[in-house]
């Protein structure tokens, strides 16, 4: 065990597979010389070469169209986009081929996306998003969104494994903020299973990736009030049994996302708890979101956009006091 | 969050001579959030229908005049907040509730009320307070009446903790689900467990003693027939009731009718119609040429323009003219008033008509817009009917009915005295009036003149 950083724990993850199997190889903007634009990839062309790690044009359909034929001939490319923003230009490729290519011919298309999301540092509206919702919606595709170093580490590896086009969202604001335990042996952390965080009675909050941290925070200010943090690590295919077991056990549910609220993911699982968890519930599942708009440069508009603690806190007081 | 101590809404007075109003419809239900101003309820009388907006920002509280019901005005409709004040105590329920099926079966003797569906086990709440689904859920699976459990949620609601608490305080055992019968208490029920396992602790019978209290109503009705159907009278319909026979028992209503040529109106009309629609947005409708040539000549026959009040003519120096409007749902008819229509010339009329009747139609209507009246004009021609007796709206002394507007042959006679046939837009006025005021000739000679401004319309005209 030593203690890594959420960044370092991507990277070593990554470096170790690609010394595992070397059907694994990198490829996107600044990956190479450069070691990434916020350095995940620091040093591995020294390591494995530049035909392993690929410096390509300023084109995210390339990226995409060439990670999408390497793996159907075999490899095991995982691409960068240098900010998740810009999978917008990747969308043909990676919606239309990579993610129908296994239910069309039957090909297996083993890519890892690493998308570097999120906002709370000023990036305005090209450089914040999270679009984990947009691709949660297209059959054929997953989407990880880890929260520690360990998940990180252990997620990467799981993506890199599966047989399927896997989104790999990993939140710029955690990078180099968040520190933790990470296991030295390889290991993989299953997609599809959430993460209890923190164990509670009284209220439960789904939440992923930062918002994991602003929830913590929330709950903290509320210390007489016994809160559950459901922690979902993979937004698609997602845990409806862990979330479903907390809801039936505190009976209020509290869904938090960064993404904005109309059509974000929270919505799914608000209405899945509505379909099968009605007769457990005791207050309406409530949202808490950034609001329908893009995401805005300024500092103190940002901080208006992405839910920050004081709104947690209100909202579970008023699902407390329901 | 808002007030804190609770805010009654009573039914408002829409007007002087309003002494009731029927709630029509309960925009927000107990335990709901209404802003200041926020739309509350609709209410229906037997001059307007209007919305009544809450006095205050909060939590409805209670409610306590359901849908349909008549009250008077004054009378308390709900309460508003304030926020977490527990709501009013649950209503005594009617003694009619008797447990457990064969207990039901083995008294059925001593002329007790029948039974409501035992045997139900669904909580029946107290009927104030919202159930969540978990909170019911448990309470059948225990047989407890949430009603019974002390709540601590909003508004006093009974939480999933605060049930799983009485659970746990074995107070459910202890309290029996059985309310105190009242009076004419049924026999007293066995134990639960020994006479029926089945149904687990009765829980109330639901209390459904909304009889609606028809509020001033003459004799009980006949139940329906065979095929038959009973809709409640809403306030308007009643108060349309009211005004017609007391109409017909007022006035001494006699109809005069008149055929008018509408040729040069027609003719004008197409010519104004581009530039009141282009210039003011206004239709210049037929009925506006009709109403500013009636108002017009009512200045020479004032009491066509007058009320009989005691043994005193009322005559006046203005005209305020009703205008019957058949409300969009066709279940109902409102008479609002263009007031001095004197003053007003065609555009302004034509204005006035457009806005009164769509505010009566979107009810947006204030009590001041429907009285006043001093004569009133009905338009049933637009379903081209041609002739028509209408009633006189009371204390008026007039009425004029406008029908359809039909091509016809007619018979001209040009300058030089040669009959000709021609085509020509005709259409029936007829004068509804008030024979006690009004003489046969005074009303014809009110046609007359009315015909003539009609059919001489000039182009500069008005």
């Amino acid at each position: 065990m030593a203690e890594r950083t959420y960044l370092q724990a991507i990277s070593d993850g990554l470096r170790e597979e690609m010394r595992r199997d070397e059907r694994v190889f990198v490829l996107g903007e600044d990956v190479g010389v450069y070691g990434g634009a916020f350095k995940v990839t620091l040093g591995f062309q020294e390591e494995f070469g530049s035909w392993r790690v690929l410096d390509m044009p300023l084109s995210e359909t390339a990226i995409m169209g060439g990670a999408t034929g390497a793996a159907i001939m075999g490899m095991r490319p995982v691409a960068e986009m240098q900010f998740a923003d810009f999978v917008s230009c990747a969308w043909d490729h990676l919606v239309t081929i990579a993610a129908k290519q296994r239910w069309r011919a039957g090909t297996p298309v083993p890519i890892v996306l690493r998308l570097p999301s999120g906002g709370g540092f000023s990036g305005g509206p090209f450089h914040s998003q999270n679009p984990e919702s947009s691709f949660a919606h297209i059959p054929g595709l997953k989407c990880v969104c880890p929260a520690t170093p360990e998940d990180a580490k252990g997620l990467i590896v799981a993506a890199i494994e599966d047989p399927n086009p896997v989104l790999f969202f990993e939140h710029k604001h955690l990078y180099r903020r968040i520190k933790g335990e990470v296991p030295d042996e390889r290991y993989v952390t299953p997609i599809g299973k959430a993460r209890i965080h923190q164990e509670g009675e009284e209220v439960t909050i789904i939440t992923w990736g930062a918002m994991v941290y602003t929830a913590e925070e929330a709950a903290k200010q509320l210390p007489d009030s016994s809160i559950e943090i459901v922690d979902l690590r993979t937004v698609m295919p997602w845990d409806k049994e862990a979330v479903l077991a907390s809801a039936r056990k505190t009976s209020k549910v509290l869904v938090l996302h960064e993404d904005t609220r109309t059509g974000g993911f929270g919505g799914e699982i608000a209405a899945t708890i509505a379909e099968e968890a009605f007769e457990d519930l005791d207050a309406p599942v409530r949202r808490i979101a950034a609001p329908d708009t893009p995401v805005p440069f300024s500092p103190v508009l940002e901080k208006a956009f992405i839910p920050q603690v004081d709104d947690v806190v209100r909202g579970l007081k008023e699902l407390i006091a329901y | 969050m808002s007030s804190t101590t609770a805010v009654d809404v009573v039914m408002p007075q829409m007007g002087v001579s309003v002494s009731e109003g029927t709630i029509t419809k309960w925009s927000k239900q107990v335990g709901d959030h209404i802003e200041a101003d926020e739309t509350l309820l609709e209410i229906s009388t037997d001059k307007v229908d209007t919305e009544v907006p809450s006095p205050a920002s909060g939590v409805v509280t209670e409610i306590l005049v359901p849908e349909g019901e008549t009250v008077e005005v004054g009378t308390v409709l709900a309460r508003i907040g304030g926020e977490g004040a527990a709501p009013a105590a649950p209503p005594a329920p009617e003694p009619a509730t008797q447990p457990a099926a064969d207990a039901a079966e083995a008294s059925a003797s001593e002329g007790q009320a029948p039974a409501a569906e035992v045997g139900d086990t669904a909580p029946s709440g107290n009927g104030k307070s919202f159930i969540s689904p978990v909170v019911a859920r448990i309470a059948s699976e225990h047989g407890i009446d949430p009603s019974q459990v002390p709540g601590t949620g909003n508004g006093g609601r009974v939480t999933k903790r605060d049930i799983q608490a009485f659970i746990d305080s074995g107070a459910s055992q202890a309290a029996p689900a059985q309310p105190e019968p009242a009076q004419a208490a049924p026999p007293p029920p066995a134990p639960a467990e020994a006479v029926a396992p089945a149904p687990p602790a009765p829980a109330p019978a639901p209390v459904t003693a909304q009889a609606p209290t028809p509020a001033q109503a003459s004799q009980e009705a006949a139940p329906p027939g065979l095929g038959e159907t009973f809709e409640p009278m809403s306030a308007m319909r009643r108060g349309i009731a009211e005004h017609m026979r007391r109409s017909l028992d007022t006035s001494a209503h006699v109809t005069s009718a008149i055929e008018v040529d509408m040729s040069r109106v027609v003719q004008i009309r197409e010519k104004l119609k581009k530039e009141f629609q282009s210039a003011y947005g206004v239709n210049p409708t037929y009925l506006a040429f009709i109403a500013r040539a009636a108002t017009e000549t009512l200045r020479d026959y004032p009491w066509v323009n007058g009320e009989l009040r005691g043994d005193k003519i009322v005559t006046r120096n203005y005209v305020n003219l009703g205008f019957a409007v058949e409300l969009a749902d066709g279940k109902g008819l409102i008479v609002p008033v263009v007031k001095n229509a004197e003053t007003l010339n065609l555009l302004g009329m034509a204005k006035s008509i457009a806005d009164i009747a769509k505010r009566a139609r979107d009810k947006q209507l204030a009590p001041d817009d429907v009285t006043g009246g001093t004569f009133t004009i009905t338009n049933p021609g637009g379903y081209g009917t041609f002739l028509g007796t209408p009633e006189i709206s009371q204390p008026q002394a007039g009425i004029l009915g406008t029908y359809a507007i039909v091509k016809r042959p007619s018979v001209i006679t040009d300058e030089n005295g040669t009959d000709a046939i021609a085509i020509r837009s005709m259409m029936n006025l007829t004068l509804t009036y008030d024979h006690r005021l009004v003489d046969g000739a005074y009303a014809g000679r009110f046609l007359r003149d009315l015909r003539e401004r009609l059919q001489t319309w000039g182009e500069s005209d008005y």
